[in-house]
């Protein structure tokens, strides 16, 4: 499937439809990732304010996916997609849902930088939640970017990072038992701190699951569950099947 | 969301010599709309576990100077659903109506390959083979419903005078049955002397339906058989086509593509008299190997 494959019906009005569902999408996406953004920066530079305002806006989040869902139950109704495009409808539903629980993590991120921001910082500033905020938003901005714009491939790679985000996730962790160890005062920062590694840490689970729905939208090929490796392994396969002999 | 077998990906298998693929230079001017049509991703089901019906070989039909079909190769699968979708003047009704020959009284018109039956390996076009008999064996249901203007009772008993059925008793009882299967007796069993003209339009065509089946046929066509129907009575006979998959073969032309989506096994897309690609139902729905018939059931014409 091609971006520009995804026009053309006869009916300009359903293109027009597929056409305003998918920037309503791609604007959720933008909004969860300027939210999770500013959630990791709320917690580093120590903002109650603003880490109070990323929790409060959460409901925006919750609003546009029960928007967009109501807008994909609509066009199923009129236009009975079949192929590319119900596959397409069938992406967005389960990415909004993936957007959603982003949501839902940026705002724990957004709500413990708040009580942080009360609490003695940490030598290091937060150095690694700083740069675990820098992945998963990268991820998270890729993961949409390859959403937009079909790119299969792209999404391999983005899913693939999900990894090294796990491992980030587990240095940290490692990183927080000494702390504590170390010094039983740092005990409940340190707490609060797991909770947003651990928040982070499923976002990028989240992202990879976007990724996933790409190459579903892109391959008609579900590859939840498979290794990356499998994955692509079969979707070359897959490819090379239809192009026929 | 399961994407179906890899193995329907196989290319044709039974293309004597690419015969399908040959001929692709598609037949313009008479409004047909543009389709693009990639040969080397012609898709068709591998041979599966259902056993073979029936087989279209090399088929191909000329009305008169005009090729309607163009070598066909399709297999027909026993006790399941195969719908023929396409464009108008694709050919699907004219590869249909090849199934009980149809086309025999029309003027000039000529096939060529072989339309097999199984088990006997009967081929339903060959010159020395009766139509009558082949008529006997695979019935035929119109787009419109057609019932004889005589009483329910003998639209339906029919076909079994024809094959000399004279015992009344016997006769009654096979009427019922086949009224029953198509899902029509208890709205008529109390009326079967009236005529079957004084049905509506979804019973008349449930009426045709019980008419076909009486006799008993291995293959049961459906030309387009809801397209006078309203929603209603399009739903009753879509659900009788669902039970009838049991008892018979079940070939359907229909323009509604939702409809060849939620009846049919197989699913086989024409276009400008050829096969484009044939393949599991569910598959060619969510996932199309051509880019044609992607742009046909999405409603996209380049």
């Amino acid at each position: 499937m091609e971006p520009a494959d995804l026009g053309q019906h006869i009916s300009r009005r359903f293109n027009e439809d597929m056409e305003r569902v998918r920037t309503r999408v791609m604007q959720m996406g933008g909004f969860v990732e300027q939210q999770l953004q500013q959630a990791v920066d709320a917690l580093i530079t120590g903002d109650s304010a603003l880490g109070e305002q990323i929790a409060r806006d959460d409901y925006k989040v919750n609003q546009m996916e029960v928007e967009i869902d109501e807008e994909c139950g609509r066009i199923i109704a009129t236009r009975q997609p079949t192929a590319s495009d119900l596959r397409v409808m069938v992406a967005i539903i389960k990415t909004i849902t993936d957007l959603e629980r982003i949501g839902d993590e940026v705002e724990k991120v957004g709500f413990i930088a708040a009580k942080l921001a009360t609490m003695e910082k940490p030598a290091d500033n937060y150095r690694e939640i700083r740069h675990l905020g820098r992945l998963v938003t990268e991820m998270v901005h890729d993961a949409l970017h390859a959403f937009a714009r079909l790119e299969a491939d792209e999404a391999f790679e983005v899913a693939r990072r999900d990894r090294k985000i796990d491992e980030e996730y587990e240095a940290i962790q490692r990183q927080n038992i000494t702390f504590m160890m170390e010094d039983p005062r740092s005990i409940r920062r340190a707490l609060e701190v797991m909770w947003v590694v651990r928040a982070l840490e499923r976002i990028g689970d989240h992202a990879k699951n976007i990724c996933e729905y790409t190459v579903y939208m892109v391959h008609g090929k579900d590859i939840r569950h498979l290794s990356l490796d499998d994955a692509e392994r079969q979707i070359r396969d897959f490819a090379r099947s239809r192009q026929g002999s | 969301m399961q994407a179906g077998s890899d193995r329907a990906d196989k290319p044709a298998q039974d293309d004597p010599a690419g015969v399908a693929a040959s001929d692709r230079a598609p037949v313009q001017g008479h409004g047909a709309p543009k389709l693009s049509i990639d040969a080397t991703r012609k898709s068709t089901v591998a041979s599966e576990t259902a056993t073979i019906k029936a087989r279209a070989e090399s088929l191909s039909f000329h009305y008169g100077p005009v090729q309607a079909l163009k070598g066909l190769n399709i297999e027909i699968r026993e006790k399941q659903v195969t719908a023929l979708i396409g464009p108008s003047g694709c050919g699907k009704t004219t590869f249909l109506r090849c199934f009980n020959r149809m086309h025999d009284l029309t003027p000039g018109t000529r096939y060529e390959g072989r339309i097999v039956l199984y088990p006997d390996s009967l081929d339903l076009i060959a010159r020395n083979v009766d139509p009558i008999e082949v008529r006997m064996r695979i019935g035929m249901v119109f787009q419109k419903p057609n019932p004889f203007p005589k009483s329910i009772f003998e639209n339906v008993a029919y076909g079994l005078r024809v094959r000399g059925r004279r015992s009344n008793a016997r006769l009654e009882e096979e009427v019922e049955q086949a009224l029953r299967r198509a899902a029509l007796w208890d709205e008529v069993k109390d009326r079967l002397s009236m005529s079957g003209l004084s049905l509506s339009g979804g019973q008349q065509q449930r009426l045709c339906i019980a008419r076909a089946l009486a006799t008993n046929p291995e293959i049961l066509l459906f030309d387009e058989p809801t397209s006078a129907l309203d929603p209603i009575a399009t739903a009753r006979i879509e659900e009788l086509i669902a039970e009838l998959r049991d008892q018979v073969t079940v070939i359907i032309v229909t323009h509604n593509m939702q409809q060849a989506a939620r009846v049919s096994d197989y699913t086989a897309f024409m276009y400008l008299g050829e096969l484009i690609e044939f393949d599991n139902t569910s598959k060619l729905f969510t996932n199309p190997g051509q880019k044609a018939t992607e742009d046909y059931i999405t409603g996209r014409y380049g």
